[in-house]
């Protein structure tokens, strides 16, 4: 009896399979997952979780978060983020302290894996959802992250 | 010339006022075997355009909407550019079979298309074993198929050609005693007394419980044997690369392409004539505009074809073993059984008639 009944149950499971495919078939058109991405350029809107590229916040008074604790540096397994820092004079304490001077980022040499951002202490960098990284020559894909002029945040030390 | 061409009596007639018998009818089967092959060369390519739409929707996806509206010209354009492409093949193949199989495939699938009646009068070949002769003609494609994967020297082609005769051979049996099951009701191979027949309704609807079963067998073995998934077993993309055309390029990959599609196209059209009635409309309302006929016959067919295509985007491929105890411990079983069942309906004149 098993025999006519395994027929019976591929029968049936055969045509629920067939409901679920189907249902996808007529809500095609309303849930077409499809980006025509030249013609939307300027409404696509790239997932939050997307990792396009590293960048480093800055508010409006030009401050970051980065104190240099090069734990990004450390973490990152292939070099691509390379900190050029210095001791410098506090000019409100007076005392000697590190200070970044170059937050340089290699995208060419990225895997987007995320170790950096995962390390940092102070959320100074953050996964970009910019997708357009295509350059003309290698040397653009090196980044400084922060900005000429710019320095930390106050308070973020401590 | 017993042959019935009976397309357009009017071409018919001038022909053969303005020449001897023996080469009008000459000049006419070469006209209508251009017309056919120009008519199933591009049906053909727009199979692969409704395969890739219907593909696309099933994904949640848009498919081809680039080139033409709608994406109409795409298999076109893909057609062109494969014309152009460069013919390659492997060293010490078997340059004679190699360059020989794709027109094995391609020939007997369009082959096959000359018996069926796209309408009352649009028919090329009445022949009186139109049955047989689908089968035996559908058949023969595998031959190309086999040819084409021993003469690549290749090994995932090799393997695909010998899963594709250990899938052919199996599942033909399954189509043939399906189609069998339904001639018990006809009395007839010839398909347009099959569709004269079916006027006092479609066989599936006088067969009734054997005539379902039968479509059910015959879709599932007539899935097989296009070598469509779930039983692209000889193409499996996964596994072979791409099967037995692993080796080709350019119009002799095209000519493998176009013929499964023609082929799935055959397999629909067959079901459509034998269990829906051919070009018959519903209750007769199109009786008395023949042409209609086409519209009937090839709206059908689609029906058919699509529910091909769903078959192929919601099933898993099947393993070799399961295909095979599929055909000989489920389907040719039942099969047998239900040509008894359809014999007693038969006989005991049980069969639903309007």
């Amino acid at each position: 009896m098993s025999y006519f009944g395994n027929i019976a149950k591929g029968i049936k499971t055969l045509l629920t399979g067939m409901s679920v495919t189907g249902n996808y078939f007529l809500h095609s058109r309303k849930g077409a997952i499809t980006q025509q991405y030249p013609d939307n350029r300027e409404t696509l809107k790239m997932f939050d979780r997307f990792r396009g590229e590293v960048v480093m916040p800055h508010d409006e008074n030009n401050e970051h978060t980065c104190t240099g604790c090069q734990k990004c540096e450390i973490a990152c397994p292939n070099g691509s983020i390379e900190i050029i820092w210095d001791r410098q004079l506090d000019p409100e304490t007076g005392k000697k302290k590190k200070m970044i001077d170059k937050h340089i980022y290699h995208l060419g040499m990225c895997t987007m894996c995320g170790l950096c951002i995962e390390a940092c202490p102070t959320d100074a960098i953050l996964w970009a959802q910019n997708f357009e990284n295509s350059v003309y020559d290698r040397s653009y894909l090196t980044k400084v992250l922060n900005k000429p002029g710019s320095k930390v945040k106050a308070g973020i030390e401590d | 010339m017993n042959i019935s061409l009976s397309i357009t009596k009017n071409i018919h007639e001038w022909l053969f006022s303005i020449m001897p018998e023996g080469i009008a009818s000459i000049t006419e089967m070469v006209l209508i075997a251009v017309v056919y092959l120009a008519i199933f060369a591009v049906a053909g390519l727009y199979l692969v355009l409704l395969e890739r739409k219907v593909a696309a929707w099933f994904q949640l996806r848009i498919g081809p909407n680039r080139v033409g509206w709608w994406g109409l010209l795409q298999t076109m354009a893909d057609a062109l550019k494969l014309v152009s492409k460069e013919l390659t093949g492997t060293e010490r193949a078997d340059k004679f079979l190699y360059n020989l199989a794709p027109y094995f495939v391609i020939v007997s699938s369009l082959m096959a298309l000359a018996v069926f009646p796209f309408s009352q009068e649009f028919h090329a070949f009445d022949i009186n074993i139109g049955v047989l002769f689908l089968m035996a003609i559908s058949s023969i494609g595998v031959i190309g198929i086999l040819l084409g994967g021993w003469s690549s020297n290749n090994k995932f082609a090799l393997i695909g050609a010998m899963r594709s005769g250990v899938q052919t051979i199996s599942y033909e049996l399954s189509v043939g005693l399906s189609l069998l099951t339904m001639v018990l009701v006809t009395g007839s191979l010839q398909l347009s007394e099959i569709i004269e027949v079916q006027k006092n309704g479609w066989l599936i609807v006088q067969g009734h419980i054997p005539a379902v079963i039968a479509f059910m067998i015959y879709m599932i073995a007539g899935t097989a044997e296009t070598n469509r998934a779930p039983f692209d077993l000889v193409e499996a993309e996964s596994e072979l690369g791409a099967g037995f055309h692993t080796e080709y390029s350019g119009m002799k990959f095209a000519y493998f392409f176009l013929a499964e599609f023609i082929n799935m196209f055959i397999i629909a059209a067959i079901a459509a004539t034998i269990f829906f009635g051919g070009w018959l409309s519903p209750f007769g309302i199109t009786e008395s505009i023949p042409l209609l006929g086409v519209v009937w016959f090839l709206g059908k067919t689609l029906v058919i074809v699509f529910l091909m295509m769903w078959f192929r985007w919601t099933f898993p491929r099947l393993r070799i073993d399961q295909l095979l105890t599929l055909e000989w411990k489920y389907l040719l079983p039942l099969n047998l059984l239900n040509l008894i069942l359809m014999a007693l309906v038969v006989w005991l004149n049980l069969t639903i008639q309007f």
